[in-house]
């Protein structure tokens, strides 16, 4: 591990818990395009462990409706990779109500960073304190060929899926090939999709556990209220709420005490 | 009919999907098992005697092959050199689009798949698709946006006759590249039993070698046909329309490794390349990934895939198959930007000279002709992917 991921948040996050693990997705510029940082913030303050921000695409094809639709309505907004990034400028910085210390991912597809430049996205997470990111469209093998020594080199963790299709073999190669944690897709699906947590789902959590990977692992897709975050967290280090979330974001505003209440829910 | 579906030139696709800088497969993990299932075996599968004895007779038999090559003496008259028309237009279901579709089921039936997702811009893939479906008895679900389904209505109901289900598109701006969306999505939802039939040379490797491969028949009969009427195999152009890309990569593929044929694409113009409401991509794209592959494709200046626009609903995709983005990065191929109004010219010239209808697809091919500068004695066979009927509409506002 190089000298950069020691230091990263989300691989110190691991080092000191390694259970019930939440992670929250919202979109960028989305309900409102500065609210980027306000429910940021907020999610820091409800104590979740680590905030994924959603870069906004035109063409989500991994994301369901839900997702879609805010990613739309955040373009509608104005929002952009570099917009995002003007925005999490000073979030690390001392101010009135205290840095943003919570470790933070950036979501998105290759094409909007492709166009910003690979280097100048590195170099600009590592400026404005982004900790990893999760391209869901960019497989590992073409980012070890291709991208890897790059996000090496500004210590961005790249965060990889493995979903209850991928073989025991890729899933040994993906283990051995990532750093942070592994995201794991509840079942085949887009997110916002699945609906609880079935007995094939299970059986597929509990397949991953006896391989005793190195890299801690968290469930995605379908985790939407506390049962759901809590059977994933008998099972993995914890859970990634998206949809859910979006969903209270466009029903219930941004207002910090809303934020709070929804994960407290999740918590409980 | 002998024939083999080996490619013969140095513009095949590398064993990781590339062509040139192009190509790949930016693929969500989710679809990696399908994707790599069929990367691993559709040489092997095309390659096998029994898919080789029932796709050709298949193409023989129920797709009415070989398409005639025709000589257009009065078109060339006109434009004075020697033009020759493919017609894939009189391909079963009134285009190319049903060669693919053939070889994608053969390969589906035999990698145990037993339902069939598809996307549709126009429609004639989807019907391509619901048409193999019902031959083999495999469930059919396209996806359509549900813009176009309101423009392309006779096209939704022969779907729905045919046995097939679809379903409107109705995110993002509800036309191809969202009705592409949604049926990746479905096979990311579906990753067991359902086979994505791709109806164009775009998608992530292998489908652009594969649907390049099934639609290289085209410039296969090309080749013996020209010999037999002309004594040469080889013309001095071909040209083709290119939305994806895939009657273009099919006219093109027996002639990639030959410099001595130019390879020539026309592109949709819309209203214009600097109107606003154009869908030439290499004029307006740059390189980026879109639907799986790297290719060109027209975007913001933040990576945000634009809408396109033409006339012809087949070729209105802001990207290109990642073979013709490296036939325009290398020069090997010649592109042209055709304005509607230039192919609707084009496609009322050739009904009156020749008495042949055009799709307004391939009547963008036919519009590069006048731009071409072309001499005397040139040979050129141009791809008429598809006939007119459906466009009727359409041409009947400017008659």
């Amino acid at each position: 591990m190089t000298q950069e991921l020691t230091q990263n948040r989300i691989t110190s996050l691991f080092t000191h818990k390694r259970e019930r693990i939440l992670n929250v997705y919202f979109t960028a510029g989305f309900p409102a395009l500065d609210d980027t940082v306000t429910v940021l913030r907020s999610l820091q303050e409800a104590g979740v462990d680590i905030v994924e921000i959603g870069m906004p695409y035109s063409d989500p094809v991994a994301d369901g409706e839900t997702i879609q639709q805010s990613n739309g309505k955040a373009l509608e907004n104005g929002i952009s990779v570099k917009k995002l990034f003007d925005q999490l400028a000073d979030c690390r910085k001392d101010q009135p109500d205290g840095p943003i210390s919570v470790p933070i991912l950036l979501m998105g597809y290759i094409n909007p960073i492709l166009q910003f430049g690979i280097e100048k996205f590195c170099q600009k997470c590592q400026e404005v304190g982004v900790d990893g990111v999760i391209l869901p469209d960019l497989p590992l093998d073409l980012y070890l060929a291709e991208y890897a020594h790059v996000f090496r080199e500004y210590g961005i963790l790249n965060v990889n899926l493995i979903t209850p299709q991928t073989s025991e073999a890729r899933i040994r190669f993906i283990d051995n090939e990532s750093d942070g944690f592994i995201y794991m897709v509840s079942s085949a699906s887009i997110t916002g999709s699945v609906k609880g947590i079935s007995d094939s789902m299970k059986a597929y959590f509990e397949r991953i556990q006896a391989m005793n990977l190195k890299n801690p692992r968290l469930i995605g897709f379908g985790i939407n209220n506390h049962e759901t975050f809590d059977t994933a967290s008998q099972y993995a280090n914890g859970a990634i709420v998206g949809s859910a979330f979006i969903r209270h974001l466009q029903e219930n505003g941004t207002s910090a005490d809303s934020i709070r209440a929804f994960v407290q829910t999740i918590r409980a | 009919m002998q024939t083999t579906l080996e490619p013969t030139t140095s513009f095949e696709v590398s064993d990781k999907g590339f062509y040139g800088h192009f190509g790949g497969a930016f693929i969500p993990e989710m679809l990696y098992p399908n994707v790599e299932e069929l990367r691993q075996n559709y040489l092997s599968i095309i390659a096998d005697p029994s898919f080789q004895t029932e796709f050709w007779q298949l193409l023989e038999d129920y797709v009415g092959r070989p398409t005639p090559l025709f000589l257009a003496k009065r078109l060339s008259d006109k434009i004075g050199a020697t033009i020759y028309l493919k017609r894939e237009d009189l391909c079963h279901t009134g285009a190319h689009k049903v060669n693919n579709t053939i070889g994608q089921i053969l390969v589906a039936q035999r990698l145990g798949k037993k339902r069939i997702v598809a996307e549709t811009g126009a429609g004639q893939h989807g019907v391509a698709t619901a048409t193999v479906c019902a031959l083999m008895g495999l469930e059919c679900i396209v996806y359509m946006g549900s813009i176009d389904m309101e423009r392309q209505k006779p096209n939704v109901d022969r779907m729905r006759m045919l046995g097939a289900t679809v379903v409107p598109a109705t995110s993002g701006s509800q036309t191809l590249k969202d009705a592409t969306n949604e049926a990746m999505r479905h096979w990311i939802n579906n990753p067991v039993d359902t086979h994505y039939i791709i109806g164009s040379v775009v998608g992530p490797h292998p489908y652009p070698d594969m649907v390049a491969r099934f639609q290289s028949v085209i410039s296969q009969e090309i080749r013996k046909q020209l010999a037999a009427k002309t004594g040469r195999e080889t013309p001095d152009y071909v040209v083709a329309c290119v939305g994806g890309g895939s009657n273009a990569a099919g006219a093109f593929f027996h002639f990639l490794s030959e410099p001595s044929v130019r390879l020539v694409a026309a592109e949709a113009a819309g209203q214009g390349v600097t109107s606003g409401h154009s869908a030439a991509t290499t004029a307006l794209g740059k390189p980026g990934v879109l639907h799986g592959s790297r290719t060109i494709l027209m975007q913001t200046e933040d990576g945000q895939v634009v809408e396109p626009y033409s006339i012809s609903a087949g070729l209105d995709y802001p990207g290109i198959g990642p073979l013709h983005a490296h036939l325009f990065d290398s020069g090997r191929g010649d592109f042209y930007a055709i304005t509607d109004n230039e192919a609707l010219a084009a496609g009322f010239e050739l009904s009156k000279l020749e008495g042949i209808i055009p799709a307004l697809e391939s009547a963008h091919a036919l519009a590069a002709l006048s731009k071409m500068n072309l001499k005397a004695d040139d040979v050129v066979v141009v791809c008429l992917s598809g006939r007119g009927d459906k466009d009727l509409s359409t041409y009947s506002k400017h008659l």
